[in-house]
């Protein structure tokens, strides 16, 4: 046991160099670190930390693990329920999920389970080259739309329970967001086509470049022999703010931005994808895109960088580890702040944002206390860049061709927990469903989807 | 994979490739485009299907040199293979109500224009076409043009080939002279179809434009090719292409494509230079 009240500190790259380049923030324990650290923990009776886990990964037994330093059953314990650790280890927020209810949480800090799950992924695929699984195939198809988090991780359940499982891709890679959303130096790009060549090596078939309900239609599938479908089609479609002087040239929705970076490559000096290198940036939202966003501008050169957001640093929605790693970046935060109207010059490219100050009212349907403008602190901060990272709502496109129930957010409409939708033998699960959310809540919205089909169509078992 | 069967080279920096992807056929229609990488660094580029061979499993597009990345796909031979294609995307045409049409192309635009007018006059459609160009070097199609339309008619800036003048002077002509038309297919450079819907709004013919904004993923995603239709924002990709041309706001298109110009010409520099070294 290790008494110590605090988390064995992540080593991480210095924020001076980092801000120069798009490698890993972050770096990993070591065998030394990731042994202390596991040692923090309890291991009591009642778990409650895998309550918090969205896929119910066992933590204190991989923690164990970790402390009798057989790494490969501690990587075998997470990924019986989940198929991407080293994509969670990084990017999960732990402290509102199993972190949250650590018991050593009440009193200090809790125990780094991120940490410790990104240290067994890591440890594995520098250790363990490729692992034989055999699995006997049940001769049943299930097509899976969309490579997310949501639509690997079902993908990855129905193959180990037997099923002839193939995922289509609407881009030219594979990953969802996590290939063209979040960034580099959160979470490389290496690890994120480490997992999913694991799960093709499991025999999961990655069709890209196919649009389901555009080259292909659902009935399509159908007619081919798949017995059902996963929809996890994730919340790609971007809001806009509706103000005016959105139209301008260097506003950007986060999505293009972070995709011309991410997918696109922008960045490196080979990719002929463009993007504007821009001095002053504003970025307008207070989650984890909009600092994705933020901190790849600043990468890309900006001068300055700056985060405009309604309510205070109290309510940002981003998760602390990014804020603090941002602030130490020189990103400058300017809360309780609108924009009203952004500003260009003749030629028709982004001059300036018309802000207001915002006071905080009472608490809203959100839980969050409701902003409201302050009429008289109109005030223009210079930008030539705005990044709009205000939310996104689902993708209409596979919806306008298969007849699927929606509400008035565009969201798919499930009859229950396990994600069936308005049709039979079609489901559901991620973003897709409960609009923007997180990596591991798609997972398990995943995860629930194939034990609802695999019930669906091997009643018997 | 997606591999080119044919190229056919229409001027000297116009092509037409049959490109093989028999899947993207089984659904594509008129009007609607296809976004594709020439390799692995590649950007993804829209191009609108020019052509779509079902029973070969092929698509057509017609592109020309105007930039790195297509200088790049010119370089490409029957049996080379593209990284990625995926389509069909954005909305077909919707011709089912017309009965008699116009279709004026102008410069590359008419790439996208020869479908249209085919398709109409394949469904027994009365099709008129006016096509224009710079000069008679950059013509291409005029031929195919005149053969599937009841009444065409090509011009040339400089009068080097066809008629002398702009697609718009014909088009007045022509109504003038009494022609109806339960629409107008405009599309050709964004000046160009501006230049139509101004002359066709005060007399209340329908006119439709196809818009070819800026572009990332086509898949209604990134939101880069968004047009103001009617005062409301639309995105290209999936609410388009075609828009009524009535409605939109074609200043702010021509200020929203200069977005990249700067950058897309010291890269086309770069990758001439390059294909130039390499060659010696």
């Amino acid at each position: 046991m290790n008494g110590s009240l605090k988390k064995t500190p992540m080593p991480v790259q210095d924020p001076r160099d980092r801000i120069h380049n798009f490698q890993e923030v972050a770096l990993g324990y070591n065998e030394d670190q990731a042994k202390v650290e596991a040692e923090r923990c309890l291991q009591c009776k009642t778990r409650p930390c895998v309550a918090g886990c969205p896929v119910g990964i066992q933590i204190p037994d991989f923690l164990a693990a970790i402390i009798r330093q057989d790494y490969l059953a501690a990587y075998r314990i997470i990924s019986r329920d989940s198929l991407l650790p080293a994509v969670c280890g990084r990017v999960c927020p732990q402290e509102t999920q199993c972190e949250a209810l650590c018991v050593r949480g009440k009193k200090g800090e809790p125990v780094g389970i991120g940490y410790c799950e990104r240290f067994v992924a890591d440890w594995y695929f520098q250790h363990v080259s490729t692992e034989n699984t055999l699995i006997q195939s049940n001769h049943r198809k299930v097509a899976v739309v969309g490579s997310g988090p949501a639509g690997l991780s079902c993908a990855y359940d129905l193959c180990l329970k037997g099923y002839d499982v193939e995922v289509y891709e609407a881009l030219h890679l594979p990953g969802g967001v996590l290939a063209y959303g979040i960034p580099e130096f959160r979470l490389p790009k290496a690890i994120v086509k480490r997992e999913i060549d694991r799960l093709e090596q499991l025999g999961v078939k990655i069709h890209k470049n196919v649009i389901v309900g555009k080259t292909l239609l659902i009935d399509d599938l159908f007619e081919e022999g798949v017995q059902a479908v996963f929809l996890g089609t994730g919340a790609g479609l971007p809001n806009f703010m509706q103000i005016p002087g959105e139209m301008l040239n260097g506003v950007y929705s986060a999505n293009e931005y972070l995709t011309r970076v991410n997918l696109m490559k922008a960045a490196d000096k080979r990719s002929a994808t463009p993007i504007f290198l821009a001095k002053h940036v504003a970025v307008v939202g207070g989650g984890n895109v909009a600092l994705d966003a933020a901190r790849s501008a600043k990468r890309l050169g900006a001068e300055t960088v700056t985060i405009l957001y309604r309510r205070s640093m109290k309510e940002l929605p981003a998760r602390k580890e990014e804020v603090d790693h941002a602030v130490e970046e020189g990103i400058l935060f300017r809360t309780l702040t609108n924009p009203i109207a952004i500003t260009g010059d003749e030629k028709g490219f982004v001059k300036s944002v018309e802000c207001v100050k915002m006071l905080l009212g009472t608490i809203d349907a959100s839980g969050r206390p409701r902003p409201i403008p302050d009429p008289n602190s109109t005030h223009k901060i210079d930008a030539d860049a705005v990044i709009i990272a205000v939310g996104t709502t689902p993708n209409p496109l596979i919806m306008q061709t298969s007849q699927l129930e929606t509400n008035r957010w565009g969201c798919i409409v499930t009859r229950n927990d396990s994600g069936l939708t308005s049709r039979d033998f079609v489901y559901a699960g991620g973003d897709v469903v409960t609009g923007a959310a997180t990596v591991i809540l798609a997972m398990g919205a995943g995860r629930k989807a194939a034990e609802a089909i695999d019930k669906d169509l091997c009643p018997t078992q | 994979m997606y591999r080119i069967l044919t190229k056919k080279i229409l001027t000297p920096s116009v092509s037409l490739m049959e490109i093989e992807a028999p899947l993207i056929t089984r659904h594509a229609k008129p009007g609607q485009f296809i976004m594709l990488r020439v390799d692995e660094d590649g950007e993804r580029l829209p191009f609108t299907l020019a052509d779509i061979q079902r029973d070969k499993g092929t698509i057509s597009i017609i592109f020309q040199v105007v930039g790195a990345s297509t200088y790049l796909l010119n370089q490409l031979h029957p049996g080379d293979e593209l990284a990625d294609l995926v389509g069909p995307l954005g909305k077909p045409s919707e011709l089912d109500h017309l009965d008699k049409v116009l279709v004026i192309g102008g410069g590359l635009g008419c790439a996208i224009a020869y479908p249209l007018v085919r398709e109409c006059f394949d469904r027994q459609k009365v099709v008129h076409s006016i096509i224009g160009f710079r000069e008679k070097a950059v013509v291409f199609m005029a031929e195919e043009f005149s053969k599937k339309s009841q009444r065409s008619l090509l011009l040339t800036d400089d009068g080097s080939l066809g008629e002398k003048g702009l697609v718009t002077e014909a088009l007045e002509r022509w109504l003038a002279e009494g022609e109806t038309y339960d629409a107008i297919y405009a599309i050709g450079p964004l000046q160009m179809m501006k230049a139509v819907a101004d002359l066709t709004r005060p007399k209340g013919i329908k006119t439709i434009v196809s818009m070819n904004p800026i572009m990332v993923d086509g898949t209604g995603m990134c939101g880069g090719c968004r047009v103001q239709v009617g005062g409301k924002v639309k995105f290209a990709c999936v609410d388009g292409p075609e828009f009524d041309g009535h409605e939109v706001d074609f200043d702010e298109a021509i200020i929203r494509n200069q977005m990249y110009v700067q950058n897309e010409k010291s890269q086309y520099d770069h990758v001439c230079r390059l294909k130039r070294n390499d060659a010696k």
